[in-house]
């Protein structure tokens, strides 16, 4: 952590609280790793109820990390091209479900798209559309959080790419929609990758935002956070089976994302 | 087959005005300082910048008429650019960065890359660079894909802004001859390089803080630039010649002396404030002197430009002082005289 270089320059001090930091950090996943059942990992992970939370946490994951693409990239070009009359409101707005407690963010969720919420009274009346309490609540819980990550990512690359390549596509006869194709997104592709690998880690990690607004119901909204907060009770080694997967994955898109598209 | 600018182009701050400024068909230069509206003009021209107001019109159609709602969009244009930080597909191979526009155009994608090639070998690019990525090549090499991407769709109107400057100088000439004999009716050069004006320049513009200070033919121009740059730029004196070692026989059979070494054809390239006149044989150091017959003398304020007519064509910047004490007039023989460290060798 501390350099042979700046070590001199740096008071001791705070090597040392960097130290605990990094200790703080380390020590709950090794907490985890001590508390393992290696052993019997496969059969806890081949439970039926965990297999089941799986098959749950992957659909609306997956789900809700299509949704982050198909919105979360014209909001991107939006925010970055075009000129907004209030920017820093909108940014912040668009940035709000990073900071926002989720269970916040489920409440908010069941007032709008909720059976007698501001817009979920007709999705019901209309369409006979109710979204709390099922899978593709679930999915909009968990986009809602995660598309912040996709949008923040793809923005600042779109920001730091410049239009000057769309300007050579266009004198070489390229209209918007060819250059959008063939020149912007393929410029800005290891941005669209990290974006959608973080919208998806955050979107299988979500927690708060889906009990509260869709419930946890076997093999519709239960996902394996979920599952790991009710097994922590009835069995606390499926629980730490449960973690030690989800870290394992959340940590194998951050080295990959280090590896090849983030600038060390 | 004419492109015909008369507008203003606004910017922040500024606006480039051009009024009625015609471009015939071959090399027209647009030469001035830093800042005074040479790319503006290029950017007008493609459509990626709008007439605020008046008019443009490309091969008897119009491009640009704000008053008259007509915006016709870079892509339906037919002019490309080659720009001076060159953007190239970084995604892109070499070869597909040329074949870039004739896909657009519809072409498929093997005769798209023929194509491709056979530009990359006009334009002197090893072929194994073609299937790498533009950041393996060096600058030189780089800008001779920008030029052939350029090229590729067979553009109307190709505006070059700043080519020859990051190309090693035996790959200038051929970009040059290149760029002489393009395919594309019209070549808008932006250059601050006195050779391509002398070897290349069928019409000259000159700006001037975001206004045409003179145009004309590269002779009506150094006659009258319009603006101190610019008769600073045309002061230069280019003279083609051959060079053996640290001499060159320039083609009127002068042999001038000069600082480097060089070999085969090259032009010599010295300001025209380098050259000094005498009445009689100079005895300096200077290495080259020769007499010439005086053919004309423009006085500008406190300056006098002396044109020298045979063995070479060579203008000598001298004070209208100076001018008075020699006492100089058309018809009159004289000696003229250039440090060989005043010389640059273009090849």
């Amino acid at each position: 952590m501390a350099g042979a270089i700046m070590s001199n320059r740096l008071p001791a001090a705070v090597t040392w609280v960097g130290f605990v930091a990094l200790g703080l950090l380390v020590l709950p996943i090794v907490g985890l790793l001590q508390r393992a059942p290696w052993s019997s990992l496969p059969s806890i992970l081949g439970e039926s109820e965990v297999l089941e939370a799986l098959r749950v946490s992957l659909i609306v994951s997956l789900a809700a990390t299509a949704a982050c693409i198909v919105l979360g990239l014209p909001l991107a070009f939006v925010l970055a091209r075009r000129r907004l009359r209030f920017p820093r409101i909108v940014r912040a707005v668009v940035m709000l479900p990073m900071v926002l407690p989720p269970v916040v963010a489920g409440t908010a969720l069941l007032f709008a798209l909720g059976r007698r919420g501001l817009v979920g009274q007709w999705l019901d009346s209309w369409f006979g559309v109710s979204l709390p309490f099922t899978t593709a609540g679930s999915v909009v819980a968990a986009a809602f959080v995660a598309l912040p990550f996709f949008v923040v990512t793809v923005e600042a690359a779109l920001r730091q790419a410049g239009d000057d390549l769309d300007e050579a596509a266009a004198t070489l006869g390229a209209g918007a929609w060819a250059t959008l194709a063939h020149v912007t997104l393929p410029t800005i592709r290891p941005a669209l990758a990290a974006g959608t690998a973080l919208a998806w880690a955050r979107a299988l990690g979500e927690f708060g935002a889906t009990l509260t607004f869709a419930g946890n119901f076997p093999g519709r909204t239960r996902t394996l956070p979920l599952e790991t907060y009710l097994a922590l009770e009835r069995n606390p080694e499926a629980a730490v089976a449960i973690s030690l997967v989800l870290m394992a994955v959340a940590l194998a898109v951050l080295v990959t994302l280090r590896d090849r598209w983030m600038p060390r | 087959m004419t492109v015909t600018f008369d507008g203003r182009v606004a910017r922040s701050g500024w606006a480039l005005e051009v009024d009625g400024l015609e471009m015939d068909e071959g090399v027209t230069a647009v030469i001035g300082a830093n800042g005074t509206g040479k790319t503006t003009l290029g950017r007008a021209v493609a459509g990626l910048d709008r007439l605020a107001d008046g008019r443009l019109e490309i091969a008897g159609s119009v491009a640009d008429d704000p008053a008259a709602g007509v915006f016709v969009p870079a892509h339906q244009r037919r002019v490309a650019m080659v720009f001076q930080d060159l953007r190239l597909f970084g995604h892109l191979r070499v070869i597909d960065n040329v074949a870039f526009g004739l896909r657009r155009a519809g072409a498929d994608r093997a005769g798209a890359r023929r194509q491709a090639g056979t530009l990359l070998e006009r334009v002197g690019l090893d072929s194994a660079a073609w299937p790498r990525r533009p950041a393996a090549l060096s600058g030189g090499q780089r800008q001779r894909v920008a030029i052939a991407r350029a090229l590729a769709p067979e553009p109307e109107v190709l505006i070059v802004d700043e080519p020859l400057a990051s190309v090693d100088s035996s790959g200038r000439a051929q970009l040059r001859s290149l760029l002489g004999d393009s395919p594309a009716r019209h070549v808008i050069l932006i250059t601050h390089d006195p050779v391509d004006v002398a070897t290349l320049a069928r019409r000259v513009v000159v700006l001037d803080a975001g206004a045409v200070a003179g145009r004309g033919s590269a002779a009506e121009v150094t006659a009258s630039p319009g603006c101190e740059w610019a008769a600073t730029f045309l002061g230069a004196n280019v003279v083609p010649g051959r060079a053996h070692g640290t001499s060159v026989t320039t083609e009127g059979g002068l042999v001038l002396a000069v600082a480097e070494e060089a070999a085969g054809p090259v032009y010599v390239t010295f300001p025209a404030h380098a050259v000094t006149l005498h009445r009689d044989r100079p005895a300096g150091s200077a290495r080259n002197a020769w007499q010439a017959v005086l053919s004309r003398v423009d006085i500008d304020g406190e300056r006098a430009r002396v044109h020298l007519g045979g063995p070479v064509a060579v203008k000598a910047d001298i004070t209208k002082h100076s001018a008075d004490e020699l006492d100089l007039r058309p018809g009159l023989t004289i000696w003229a005289s250039l440090k060989a460290t005043e010389v640059t060798i273009v090849t």
